[in-house]
């Protein structure tokens, strides 16, 4: 997510509780954080310039993104790639779900290992999640599975076009 | 070098000299082997899929990442940086750097915002939507005969109304007032983990 300072910072009033969970990172960690947003080089000794650049020394630098990950203030590190290049399939689909059974079919979904999100949402249509594959054909398999575990249809929304964002957020 | 693989050594090249992968030098480049070049836009060779199973799982964080993942493959740590470039100049590679996730910061209010626009007018919004700073995500997606929106976008908030107002405001500032939308926040996150291909959406 990228932000601007004008609003995310404290002078809107609206972001306290942002406010409050960034203020349990150190400075420290804040500037790993912003600093490796912006991507890690690929030179021989990534982690000791970076490290450098940062004013620490790397040992400080890898056991704190060690301790982000284990904190889960971090999801992941490393290299993102891009699914469809991979040579796979990330696709959303969406159910709707009587409220009474939400809780059911949101377990069956989970349970399958291709699924990658599965968030319930406010509206009729009221689970959405994304299946990830590498095998052509699977995400229907995946679908057609769900349907018949829930009873409930599937609705498939393929993508078409990714549009290009930049992901930053300063903490 | 075939004509071929001339072509990929320069696509390379450019790659690097853009300073996608700083610090990678001429030398570097050229210590990558014939074979290594010829298999980075095919993916035949079993050490360059390894060496994607490996970076699947993150940048070892060790103090030599990159000798780290040459042991693990059988390639030489000067194949694993030049590769690493070429992938994240071919696109393959998205980015190489970290995800905060939202929920750990209190970004709790997640809305995903359902456009129906013409279709002549669907890639110059997308682009346009996707360079506001408050737009996490922006995807062009098939209609269905009972679900007409073909873009989305998801914003990231601490609060519901203030993911509200920035909605509002991007309605008027791109002029989508007659655009049919709809926005869904989030009740619950089932869910969240890496795919096979560690995607970043829901």
């Amino acid at each position: 997510m990228k932000m601007t300072a004008s609003n995310h910072g404290s002078t809107d009033g609206t972001t306290s509780a942002h406010v409050d969970v960034v203020a349990k990172l150190t400075q420290q960690e804040r500037d790993i954080i912003n600093r490796l947003q912006r991507g890690v080089p690929l030179t021989p000794d990534p982690y000791g310039d970076l490290a450098q650049e940062l004013g620490i020394t790397s040992r400080q630098l890898l056991d704190s993104l060690r301790d982000l990950l284990e904190r889960g203030v971090l999801s992941r590190f490393g290299p993102m790639f891009q699914a469809e290049r991979m040579g796979g399939a990330l696709s959303l689909a969406a159910m709707a779900v009587p409220e009474h059974d939400v809780e059911r079919v949101a377990a069956i979904v989970n349970a399958c290992s291709e699924v990658a999100h599965n968030y319930q949402r406010e509206h009729r249509f009221n689970l959405w999640f994304v299946i990830a594959s590498d095998e052509p054909g699977r995400t229907a398999e995946v679908i057609t599975e769900i349907e018949g575990a829930s009873g409930y249809e599937v609705i498939h929304l393929p993508k078409e076009e990714e549009f290009h964002v930049h992901l930053h957020l300063p903490v | 070098m075939t004509e071929a693989s001339a072509g990929r050594f320069q696509g390379l090249s450019q790659g690097l000299s853009q300073g996608l992968s700083q610090g990678l030098s001429r030398e570097l480049l050229e210590g990558l082997s014939e074979h290594a070049l010829a298999g980075a836009p095919h993916e035949q060779d079993w050490r360059h899929t390894r060496l994607r199973a490996c970076l699947e799982q993150g940048l070892p964080l060790v103090p030599e990442p990159f000798k780290a993942l040459a042991e693990e493959t059988g390639l030489s740590v000067g194949e694993v940086r030049a590769l690493i470039g070429y992938w994240q100049h071919s696109g393959l590679i998205k980015r190489v750097g970290l995800v905060v996730r939202h929920r750990s910061l209190g970004l709790t209010a997640n809305a995903m915002v359902v456009w129906n626009l013409p279709d002549e007018r669907v890639d110059e919004v997308g682009r346009r939507l996707a360079s506001e700073p408050q737009v996490t995500l922006c995807y062009q997606r098939l209609r269905r005969p009972d679900w007409p929106y073909n873009l989305y976008c998801m914003i990231h908030g601490v609060r519901r109304e203030r993911v509200e107002a920035q909605i509002t405001a991007l309605i008027q500032r791109h002029a989508l007032e007659h655009v049919e939308h709809q926005i869904l926040f989030s009740r619950r996150a089932y869910c969240q983990r890496g795919g096979r291909f560690t995607p970043e959406m829901p």
